[in-house]
């Protein structure tokens, strides 16, 4: 996805952008905010925040069951939330199903496929640049129904081996789960052929959309997997609302995940039957105001256009792993070629732990964030307890990132 | 340093460069493994234990200032101190860094200057990793065992 001239006209103004995120021009410790932990969660437009205000003050009804108008009104926002989420990602809306978060999407495909789908001896298979989120829930259906988690080895580049992979898909392979964008590494997976690996072996595929539907373009079809997870509060939505998407004859096929109102067509004392989907995954009153939220945020991503926020994301890792690479002694984690990976960047210095480097450069206003980003296999890949990782998006700066250099320079400063 | 004072202090900051203690026994009594599962501080910790004293304290591993200068503290403050006064040292500590009793200097000796980290919460369990550890290693040889594995409480 080189720029060409032609994404020159896509280009966002981020100046101009900047004006819709009002918490960007706060002052902490008296100096002015550099936001570069987005990875973790993005700030909020007040697009966003506009529209969960106004589904309070004007139309807060519960959803799907009430006859009068006010009911009407929010089943119809909150539909529209799950409508533009779908839309943005190419997604059918009965197969768009609205969760807490991608923890807990992937969940659901854990229980409510695996432990159905899932025999002693079946093995899924994933990677070790997994987040947690893309781990534990299938150690923990593993646990109980016998299966194998077995993990995929990443390149020293912090690529995927394909090789192995190749090798480690095999007869008993019965899933296979990747993350589109490595949270830690910023490396873009090509999931499209991990999708194809996985079905010519006869296995499902899931990818973990958390960092890649935030920051490109995605489309569900495309990539070819079954199912995608994603959540909305790391693409400018609020916290408390997630995204699964998956194939229809695979969801029908699968029991419910969580039991309760409104995802259900009867309910008798002998036993119950389930709505149709996507409300048959939805169990009990959503997060209406957090889905109106996030049918804001994707229709704001999707007035900018996902290719201009490539094409801006692409240029600021461009310039992260240039200047960040002027910083002595510094190690950069993760593909160097701005075109196979996003823009969040996590780096090691030899003389100052991550926690300090956090902490000290907060002094200069400067937010990235020290730790194991819920990878710790891939820690342990990559030799280290803890990295330090900035993440850019959207509304992120070159000056930003100066920023962040000098205040590295006092950081090693300070601790010499 | 202009706002974070009370956490990077000189005290600390010498602790860091030049921790003492660190470094493994040849003969350990007993051994214990912590980390701090917020923020990947990992230590591993080894005491020689002989007629109910603690002898000998020895610390190694990977993190951040704070709990690299804690660990070279504790190990100067739990040194020499028999078992039952160690405890009660360790469990003197926790409750400073909760907030709940002020720190007594004769005691703690530099330690006293981790109480500045109380104010910065995120930090209080690096500062209390060495502890911690040494009070698994202590409980772990009361009860028997010589080495375990164990999370930060």
């Amino acid at each position: 996805m080189r720029d060409s001239p032609a994404d020159t006209a896509a280009r966002i103004d981020v100046a101009a952008l900047r004006g819709d995120f009002p918490i960007l021009s706060r002052r902490v410790h008296g100096v002015p905010l550099v936001y570069l932990d987005s990875a973790a969660t993005s700030q909020k437009p007040v697009a966003v925040l506009d529209a969960m205000d106004a589904y309070y003050h004007e139309t807060n009804a519960n959803v799907h069951r009430g006859v009068y108008e006010l009911a009407a009104e929010a089943t119809e926002r909150y539909e529209a939330g799950r409508h533009a989420v779908a839309d943005l990602v190419g997604a059918p809306h009965a197969c768009t199903i609205l969760t807490k978060n991608a923890s807990e999407a992937i969940n659901l495909v854990a229980w409510a496929w695996g432990l159905r789908n899932l025999a002693a001896g079946d093995e899924v298979l994933i990677t070790a640049m997994e987040h947690h989120s893309n781990i534990v829930p299938w150690q923990i259906v593993a646990g109980m129904t016998g299966a194998v988690v077995r993990f995929c080895p990443v390149t020293p580049e912090g690529e995927l081996d394909l090789d192995a992979m190749r090798s480690l898909i095999g007869p008993r392979t019965r899933m296979v789960g990747v993350v589109h964008a490595s949270n830690v590494l910023g490396t873009i997976n090509p999931v499209e052929e991990v999708a194809a690996l996985a079905h010519r072996a006869g296995a499902l595929c899931l990818v973990d959309a958390s960092q890649s539907v935030p920051h490109m373009p995605v489309d569900f079809a495309s990539l070819g997997c079954d199912f995608m997870a994603f959540t909305g509060h790391k693409m400018l939505g609020p916290t408390g609302i997630g995204v699964l998407v998956g194939r229809p004859e695979i969801l029908e096929a699968m029991d419910p995940f969580l039991g309760g109102g409104e995802m259900i067509s009867n309910v008798t004392t002998e036993g119950s039957t389930w709505a149709e989907l996507p409300w048959k995954f939805e169990a009990g009153t959503p997060p209406i105001a957090e889905a109106v939220g996030l049918g804001a945020a994707a229709r704001y991503l999707a007035a900018i256009g996902m290719d201009a926020v490539r094409a801006h994301e692409r240029a600021m890792a461009a310039y992260m792993l240039d200047a960040l690479g002027e910083v002595p002694g510094i190690v950069i984690h993760g593909p160097r070629d701005p075109d196979r990976r996003g823009a969040a960047v996590s780096f090691s210095l030899p003389d100052i732990h991550p926690h300090d480097i956090a902490q000290l450069v907060d002094r200069d206003g400067v937010c990235v964030r020290a730790g194991h980003h819920c990878a710790k296999p891939l820690m342990r890949v990559l030799g280290v307890g803890a990295t330090a990782r900035a993440s850019a998006y959207l509304y992120n700066t070159p000056d930003e990132i100066d920023h962040l250099v000098r205040a590295l320079a006092s950081a090693r400063a300070a601790l010499a | 340093m202009g706002g974070l004072d009370d956490l990077y202090q000189e005290i600390i900051l010498d602790h860091y460069r030049k921790r003492r203690g660190h470094g493994t026994l040849e003969d350990p009594s007993v051994a214990v493994d912590q980390n701090n599962p917020l923020c990947g501080d990992e230590i591993h910790l080894e005491l020689k234990i002989e007629d109910g004293v603690v002898t000998a304290v020895r610390h190694s591993g990977d993190g951040c200032s704070i709990s690299q200068a804690s660990a070279s503290m504790m190990s100067q403050a739990v040194e020499g101190k028999s078992l039952a006064e160690a405890l009660a040292l360790i469990e003197h500590f926790r409750l400073m860094m909760h907030g709940t009793e002020p720190g007594d200097e004769d005691r703690l000796g530099d330690a006293i200057a981790l109480e500045g980290v109380a104010k910065y919460p995120v930090r209080v369990k690096c500062a209390l990793l060495g502890w911690m550890a040494a009070k698994d290693a202590i409980l772990t040889f009361e009860g028997g065992g010589q080495a375990t594995m164990s999370q930060e409480t």
